[in-house]
């Protein structure tokens, strides 16, 4: 809990405080009706459509033939098994590698190579051993980055951190420079590769409860891989389940937020998720 | 992670005798009442206790009369030998001409083998053209080309430096090679990511993530440079500290000769506590150079 009163949205103040005035009281609840109007303007999500995506490995065919449409601002969780191709389905989506068939839109438009408005964070968290927790953050070195940076880890929590070399942080505190690091690039579309995955469970329910408060005051559109069903249940707008290279499940979920993961309605819609994977 | 378990081992090896005078005797007792200056003293003084003691016994030899001169001056003789060369400025000079030749055949030897290791371990084509000639070459022992070296060269001061410089050559490039092949390629995808050009891509990302190894690299090359310059010091010179001592041989100062090698010991230690002292700096980032705050 300590971790949803933390100073809430020092980023989206920064970018327009004059448009935030008006709104600003609409997000103390909290309120379930902030998923289709959500109250951080100057942050927009980008929408992500997959047309027809493949993607082979040499003869391993690993998606096939996806179509996917997802409107600006949704999150979305991705559950599926090992080797399900959810990785291969995130790196399309960064550009990181071209599907072999159909493309990946963007805001409506089709993309090539790697996407700025896209970040991602990856199943490790991949910081530069050799630079502080601050230089991490502000790795684009755009200027002005040490506020930008300093402002993304009081975000997440991290003040007070910043002249720490990373190998000294908690895995739990190492991703949340990671997420950190990403908020500062403010992206339309944040991928979430399970970071939390190597997490024990407590610290994990921590950091999904942050991921959860920072998307709602930026607005980006957020996909989340997990292998947790309830978590999925907890968290998203929408749930796909990746399978033999389709999607075989694509489920909205429309409870109330916050949700508990011991609410009746959340856990039967993490069992009907888990009968599909 | 194989740089790095490398390092270790080499760290621990080196500091197990240096660094334990210092470091373990004062922490060890901080907890109880604060040691007696006298007995920290003894603490600080007993590592020295035996070589002090072995020092005693072979100038006592000496003096009485059990080693000759000849074959090992005594200590004080080598102490006045020291003296008496300080005052003239002989050795400060011998020793500035060693010094000399050593630094200028590791700055060019040891550029051509980073830059090197650098292109190599970047460019795939670079290393597919010209690693195999240089995995040839290093099989030669460098020092086995003397010979061919005096014949190019004479005995002039580029002899010295061609030979140092291609013995320093080969640590720094297979270190820079490796270290730069090793790089994380997880933080270099990364790096991409977030747009990095590929100049801050190589400054920021990969040059870091290879100076462990380069440094290791360093600190064997210093080893070898050194060995090369006495060698190549001694066979032909007019200057330097080999040149002392091979003039002394010849007037049969033993006490001269065994002062070289003492010189020689010395600037070996310095240039090591140097690359040390550098290694500290630049990683501190690196677990193992960490203060540990217990
Ligand atoms: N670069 C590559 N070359 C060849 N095959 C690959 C490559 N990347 C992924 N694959 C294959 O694609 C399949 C899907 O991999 P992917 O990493 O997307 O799975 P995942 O769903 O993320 O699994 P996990 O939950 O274990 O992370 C695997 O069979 C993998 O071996
Ligand atoms: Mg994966």
């Amino acid at each position: 809990m300590t971790l949803a009163e933390g100073a809430f949205g020092r980023l989206a103040t920064r970018r327009s405080v004059s448009e935030r005035a008006g709104t600003a009281p609409e997000k103390e609840g909290g309120a379930p009706a902030a998923s289709k109007s959500r109250a951080t303007p100057g942050v927009e999500g980008l929408s992500l459509a997959f047309r027809a995506v493949g993607k082979s490995f040499g003869d391993r065919q690993v998606l096939k033939e996806i179509d996917l449409e997802i409107p600006a601002g949704q999150f979305v969780a991705i559950v599926g098994r090992s080797g399900g191709g959810k990785t291969t389905l995130m790196r399309l989506i960064t550009g990181l590698d071209a599907p072999t068939s159909g493309e990946v839109v963007i805001d409506g438009k089709p993309t090539s190579g790697l996407q700025k408005s896209v970040r991602l964070l990856f199943q490790d968290a991949r910081l530069l051993p050799w630079e502080t927790v601050i230089g991490n953050v502000g790795i684009s070195r755009e200027t002005g980055w040490r506020e930008d940076a300093a402002d993304a880890l009081a975000d997440v929590g991290l003040s007070g951190r910043e002249k720490d070399w990373p190998t000294v942080l908690s895995g739990g505190q190492r991703q949340r420079v990671s997420l950190a690091r990403a908020l500062v690039s403010r992206p339309g579309i944040l991928l979430l590769d399970e970071p939390f995955g190597a997490l024990d469970a407590l610290t994990r329910a921590e950091m999904h409860q942050l991921t959860e408060r920072i998307w709602q005051e930026h607005g980006f559109t957020t996909l989340l891989i997990t292998h947790d069903v309830a978590e999925a249940a907890t968290l998203a707008d929408r749930v796909l389940v990746l399978r033999d290279g389709h999607i075989a499940l694509d489920l909205e979920i429309d409870l109330p937020r916050p949700r508990r993961s011991y609410d009746p309605a959340v856990a039967s819609v993490g069992a009907r998720i888990l009968r599909e994977v | 992670m194989n740089i790095h378990a490398d390092r270790k081992t080499i760290e621990k090896g080196a500091t197990a005798t240096v660094s334990r005078p210092s470091g373990t005797a004062p922490s060890s007792t901080a907890k109880r009442r604060g040691p007696t200056f006298g007995w920290r003293l003894g603490a600080a003084l007993a590592p020295w206790a035996l070589p002090l003691l072995l020092l005693a016994i072979w100038e006592a030899g000496c003096r009485a009369g059990f080693i000759p001169a000849r074959v090992l001056p005594a200590p004080s003789d080598v102490a006045i030998a020291f003296w008496a060369t300080a005052k003239t400025g002989a050795l400060f000079h011998h020793a500035a001409i060693s010094t000399e030749r050593a630094l200028a055949g590791l700055l060019v030897g040891g550029s051509i083998g980073f830059f090197l290791g650098v292109l190599n371990g970047l460019s795939k084509s670079a290393e597919t053209l010209l690693d195999s000639l240089l995995q040839m070459i290093r099989n030669v022992p460098h020092l086995a080309i003397i010979p061919l070296v005096i014949l190019w060269f004479g005995i002039g001061e580029e002899a010295k430096l061609f030979l140092v410089a291609i013995g320093v050559f080969f640590p720094i490039y297979l270190n820079t090679f490796h270290g730069i092949r090793t790089v994380d390629k997880g933080l270099i995808e990364m790096a991409r990511v977030y747009g990095l050009s590929q100049f801050a891509l190589f400054r920021r990302v990969i040059l870091p993530g290879a100076l462990p190894s380069v440094l290791v690299g360093l600190r064997y090359a210093l080893g070898i440079m050194w060995l090369t310059l006495i060698v190549a010091e001694t066979i032909a010179s007019s200057e330097g500290i080999g040149y002392m001592t091979m003039n002394a041989r010849e007037f049969l100062q033993t006490d001269v000769v065994l002062l070289g090698i003492i010189i020689y010991a010395v600037l070996g230690k310095l240039a090591d506590s140097l690359t040390r002292a550098l290694e500290q700096r630049a990683l501190a980032w690196h677990p193992s150079y960490q203060k540990v705050i217990a």
